[in-house]
C-alpha cells in the first residue's frame, strides 16, 4: 500500500523464481547471475577476508571464502625459533584475543617437559584472571559489533570505549596493550599491582551499566529484532557435521565448553553455567554472547575474591637458551571468546619444536559452515552473517 | 579409553599406543586402515567431534605423519589417530564425505606439504599463498630465512646474535666462564 | 623422409612441448588476460593487453604544485582533511575502533575514515604485508586521486620486524610504494598513531607531502621490485 502510494514497485516479484542448483554448475555467461566480490578489506570487525559472492537478483546462491590476505607463515616461523623465542612471535597469531595463545604454548612445552604439575597457585589464579580478561575485553567488541552489521554504531562507541578501560588494566598488569606476554612457562610475570582490585570493580561497575543499556538497544529494538531472528540458523545435527563450537553451538542448544568439559587450571572452582539458547540464528547467538558478557563480569569478581593475596608466581625452570624437551606431542585446548581454541605440539627432542599446529574455530566456522550459510541469504546480510560466527581470519591461515 | 582401544587393536593392527593425558591417547595405524578406524570411531564409539587433523614432517625417516584427531563429546575423551605415508609422492585417501569441514584441512595440506588427497573437493586451489612458484612452503628442507633474504630487501643493520653469548657480554663483561655455569646451562 | 629426420623432429616437438609445459606451470597468466590482437566489428585490430590495464603499467603524471599562496592554501585544506581509507591490512588496525571512539576521537582532527579510495587520501599500512595483500594494496594506492599519503605502521613495515625472515611478508614497504609517516612500535598505541596524524599534518603544510610524484618519477623502479615477488597478478573475475 504505502510503496503504491510511493510509487516504488518491488522489483524481486519480477526476477525469475530461484531455480541454481546448488553446486559448481553455475553459468555465468547466461547472465542470469552476477558475481560480487565482498573484501578483502577489514568488513567491520571481522579481518581481512574475502567471499566471493554468485548472487541472482539480491539472494546468494552460491560462496567461496578465500583467505590468505594475513598469511605470516608462523607455523614456520616457530618451528626454526627455540622455545622461548616461539612466545613473542605465537601470541600474534590471534589479535582478538592474544592471551589465549601464551596460555595455549606456555601449557604444551611446560606438559611436554614434564613441569605442568609444578605451576604454583598464583600463578593458576593470575592466568585465569588474564584469560577471562581477554574474552571480556572480545566480547565488548563482538556483542555490539553484531548491531554494528545492522548499522547500529551507537553500541560500538560504548563498547568500544569500555573495552580501552580493560586494555588500561591489562597494561598495568603486564605492561602492554594488545600483546601482552604475560603468560610464560612455568607461571606469569607479576603479580597484581597495588590497588588493581579496585580499579578493575570501578570499570566491572562501568560495564554492568553498560550491559542493561546494549540490552534496551539491541535485543529490544524492533529492526535488530527483525532482521537477526530466523537468519543463519544453525541445528543441531550440523554441530557435529561442521565442527561446530563455542557460542555458535551453544546458540543452539548443545552445551560445549570446554571449562566445563576438561576443565583446565581452576575453573573447577567457579560456580557458572555456561547460557544456551535453542533458536540457533543470530539473534540467539548474540542472546547467548550478552548473556557470556554477564557470566564473565561475575567471573572475574569470583577470581579476585578467591584468589590468593600473594604467592609464587613461577616455578624454577631450566635455562631458557638450552632448554631442550624430549621426544613427544600434544594437543592442549581452551574456551577462548570463540569456541575451542587448540594447539598441537610436537618436539623431537631438540631445542626447537619440530611442528605447531593451531586450531582455531573459524578454520571451520568461516570456511565450510559460512558457505554453506551464505546460500539463500541476502547480499546484505552477509556481513552479520560473518560477524555472528566470531570469524578471525588470522587463526584461519596463521 | 584403554578398554576402547584394546577392543580395537587387532582389528586395525594399532602399533604404537601414547597415553598422553588420561583423556588423550595417540594411536598409530598403518596408511590403508586409518581412515576406516576414523570412520568407526565417528560411527560406532561416538567419537563424532573432528577437532583437526595435521601433518609433520619427519625429514630424517622420509615420511610424512598424518594427525585425524578426534573428540568424544559424551565421554570427553579424545583419540589422535596417526599414520605414516611416503615423503615421495606422497598421496593419502580423502576423509571429506566424513565431516563437512575436513576438505579445508585437505587443502592446506595440499598447499602447505603437496601431500594429494584425490577427489577432495577444491583441493588444488590456492589456500594463503598466491603465485608460489617455490616447493611446498611447510616442508622442513624448505629455508624461509634465505628464501626471505633473497626476495624480499632487508633492511641493512639488522644484527644477529647468539642469545647466550650476547647476554653473557652484556650483562656478566667481567666475569669468566666456569665449569659450573656450563653444567647450569644443560 | 629419413629416420634420422623423423626422430629430430619428434624430438624438437617433445622439447616444445616440454617447454610449454614449463611455461604454462611457470606463468600465472589465464588465457583471457593474454595480449593478443582482436578484430573488432569493423574489421580493424586492437592490440589489448588486460594484464598491462588492470595493473596501469601506464605512468602516472607528475603534478606539479601551484605557485605560493595558492599552494600554502590548498597545503593548508589538505593536511585539514585527511581522510583515511578503511583498509586494515594487518593487526595493527585494531587499533583503529578506539581511534574512532570517544576516547582517542580522531575527527577533532579532521582525520575521518571512508570507504572507497576514490574518496581518501591517505592509507594507512596497519602492520605486516603478506604479498597477496600487498598486490590488493598497490592496485589500491594506484586508484586514490593524488596528492596521497601513506602511513606505514609498525615495525613490520621498516624492517619485517619479528617476520623479517618469513616467506609469506615483505620486509620494506618502502621498495614498493613511497611512505611519508613510519609510525614504530608493535603495535603503534592510538597516541603514537594521532602523532603520526600530526607528523603528517606538518609535512604537508611544509609542501613535503609530495610522495605521490616520487612514485610517478620512480615508476620503473617501484614497479620493478613489485613484479619481483608478485608472480600472480591476476584480478578477481566479474561477469559484469
Amino acid at each position: 500500500m504505502i510503496n503504491k502510494f510511493l510509487g516504488f514497485e518491488p522489483d524481486k516479484d519480477k526476477l525469475p523464481s530461484l531455480t541454481a542448483k546448488i553446486g559448481d554448475d553455475i553459468d555465468l555467461s547466461s547472465h542470469k547471475y552476477q558475481k560480487i566480490w565482498l573484501g578483502p578489506n577489514h568488513p567491520g570487525v571481522t579481518g581481512n577476508m574475502a567471499v566471493e559472492l554468485w548472487v541472482q537478483g539480491n539472494t546468494v546462491v552460491k560462496a567461496k571464502t578465500h583467505v590468505g590476505y594475513l598469511h605470516r607463515g608462523f607455523e614456520k616461523l616457530i618451528e626454526r625459533r627455540l622455545f622461548v623465542q616461539g612466545f613473542p612471535t605465537s601470541i600474534r597469531m590471534c589479535v582478538a584475543e592474544p592471551d589465549t595463545n601464551e596460555y595455549l604454548i606456555a601449557t604444551c612445552t611446560e606438559q611436554l617437559s614434564g613441569y605442568d604439575k609444578a605451576v604454583p597457585e598464583m600463578a593458576k589464579w593470575l592466568r585465569m584472571l588474564s584469560l577471562e580478561m581477554a574474552r571480556l575485553q572480545g566480547l565488548l567488541r563482538g556483542v555490539p559489533g553484531q548491531g554494528g552489521t545492522f548499522a547500529l554504531g551507537l553500541g560500538v562507541q560504548w563498547g568500544v570505549y569500555l573495552r580501552d578501560l580493560i586494555l588500561d588494566r591489562f597494561e598495568e598488569l603486564t605492561g602492554a596493550r594488545v600483546y601482552h606476554m604475560y603468560i610464560i612457562p612455568g607461571g606469569v610475570r607479576g603479580l597484581l599491582p597495588d590497588g588493581f582490585k579496585e580499579r578493575m570493580e570501578d570499570n566491572l561497575r562501568d560495564i554492568d551499566d553498560f550491559i542493561i543499556r546494549i540490552r534496551k538497544l539491541m535485543f529490544h529494538n524492533s529492526v535488530f529484532k527483525k532482521r537477526a531472528k530466523g537468519l543463519a540458523r544453525i541445528t543441531p545435527e550440523m554441530v557435529d557435521k561442521y565442527g561446530i563450537v563455542g557460542t555458535n553451538a551453544r546458540g543452539c542448544g548443545v552445551k560445549r565448553d570446554v571449562r566445563k568439559d576438561h576443565p583446565y587450571l581452576h575453573y573447577d572452582q567457579l560456580d557458572f553455567d555456561p547460557p544456551t539458547d535453542t533458536d540457533g540464528d543470530i539473534y540467539a547467538r548474540t542472546w547467548v554472547r550478552w548473556q557470556e558478557l554477564i557470566q564473565t563480569v561475575d567471573l572475574i569478581r569470583q577470581i579476585m575474591a578467591k584468589m590468593p593475596e600473594k604467592g609464587d608466581i613461577k616455578a624454577q625452570m631450566p635455562n631458557v637458551l638450552h632448554w631442550k624437551i624430549p621426544k613427544g606431542e600434544t594437543y592442549v585446548r581452551l574456551e577462548s571468546g570463540r569456541g575451542e581454541y587448540g594447539m598441537y605440539y610436537v618436539t623431537d627432542g631438540s631445542e626447537k619444536p619440530r611442528r605447531v599446529n593451531l586450531r582455531g574455530p573459524s578454520y571451520t566456522h568461516a570456511i565450510a559452515l559460512l558457505e554453506d550459510l551464505l546460500v539463500g541469504a541476502d547480499v546484505a546480510d552477509v556481513h552479520a552473517i560473518m560477524v555472528s560466527l566470531q570469524t578471525c581470519p588470522p587463526e584461519i591461515e596463521r | 579409553m584403554k578398554n576402547l582401544i584394546e577392543k580395537l587393536t587387532e582389528d586395525f593392527k594399532i602399533s604404537d599406543v601414547v597415553y598422553q593425558r588420561p583423556d588423550l591417547a595417540f594411536v598409530t595405524v598403518p596408511k590403508g586402515v586409518a581412515i576406516s578406524l576414523v570412520t568407526e570411531l565417528r560411527d560406532y564409539e561416538g567419537f563424532s567431534h573432528f577437532v583437526m587433523m595435521s601433518c609433520v614432517d619427519w625429514i630424517e625417516e622420509g615420511k610424512f605423519q598424518l594427525l585425524y584427531l578426534l573428540h568424544n563429546p559424551k565421554t570427553k575423551t579424545d583419540v589422535g589417530v596417526k599414520t605414516f605415508i611416503d615423503r615421495e609422492n606422497a598421496e593419502m585417501a580423502s576423509a571429506h564425505h566424513l565431516w563437512k569441514q575436513v576438505w579445508t584441512y585437505q587443502r592446506e595440506l595440499k598447499e602447505a606439504f603437496g601431500i594429494d588427497f584425490p577427489g577432495s573437493p577444491r583441493v588444488d586451489e590456492n589456500f594463503v599463498v598466491e603465485g608460489w612458484t617455490e616447493m611446498p612452503h611447510m616442508r622442513r628442507d624448505f629455508n624461509t630465512k634465505e628464501y626471505s633474504r633473497d626476495t624480499y630487501f632487508p633492511r641493512p643493520g639488522r644484527e644477529t646474535n647468539d642469545p647466550a653469548e650476547y647476554m653473557r657480554k652484556k650483562l656478566y663483561p667481567n666475569e669468566p666462564i666456569t665449569a659450573k655455569k656450563q653444567d647450569n646451562d644443560k | 623422409m629419413s629416420e634420422k629426420d623423423m626422430n629430430d623432429k619428434v624430438n624438437e616437438m617433445l622439447q616444445r612441448s616440454e617447454a610449454n609445459v614449463k611455461k604454462t606451470e611457470k606463468s600465472f597468466v589465464r588465457p583471457e588476460d593474454e595480449e593478443r590482437e582482436v578484430v573488432a566489428p569493423d574489421g580493424s585490430i586492437i592490440k589489448v593487453n588486460p594484464i598491462y590495464d588492470y595493473f596501469s603499467g601506464e605512468k602516472p603524471k607528475e603534478e606539479k604544485p601551484c605557485s605560493g599562496v595558492i599552494e600554502k592554501f590548498l597545503n593548508w585544506a589538505r593536511a585539514e582533511s585527511i581522510w583515511v581509507l578503511g583498509f586494515g591490512t594487518g593487526c595493527g588496525s585494531i587499533e583503529i575502533p578506539p581511534l574512532v571512539t570517544p576516547r582517542f576521537d580522531m575527527f577533532r582532527y579532521g582525520v575521518q575514515m571512508r570507504p572507497t579510495p576514490r574518496q581518501s587520501n591517505a592509507f594507512i599500512i596497519s602492520g605486516y604485508l603478506s604479498v597477496k595483500t600487498l598486490k590488493r594494496v598497490i592496485r589500491t594506492y594506484e586508484q586514490m586521486p593524488s596528492p596521497k599519503y601513506i602511513l606505514a605502521l609498525g615495525s613490520c613495515t621498516i624492517n619485517g620486524g619479528m617476520y623479517y625472515d618469513s616467506y609469506s611478508t615483505i620486509n620494506r614497504l618502502d621498495k614498493y610504494i613511497p611512505v611519508d609517516v613510519y609510525i614504530a612500535g608493535c603495535m603503534p598505541r592510538p597516541e603514537a598513531l594521532l602523532a603520526g596524524f600530526m607528523k603528517l599534518k606538518e609535512l604537508i603544510k611544509e609542501g613535503k607531502g609530495e610522495k605521490a610524484n616520487e612514485y610517478a618519477r620512480n615508476f620503473d623502479e617501484y614497479k620493478a621490485n613489485q613484479k619481483k615477488i608478485i608472480k600472480d597478478w591476476n584480478m578477481p573475475d566479474y561477469n559484469w
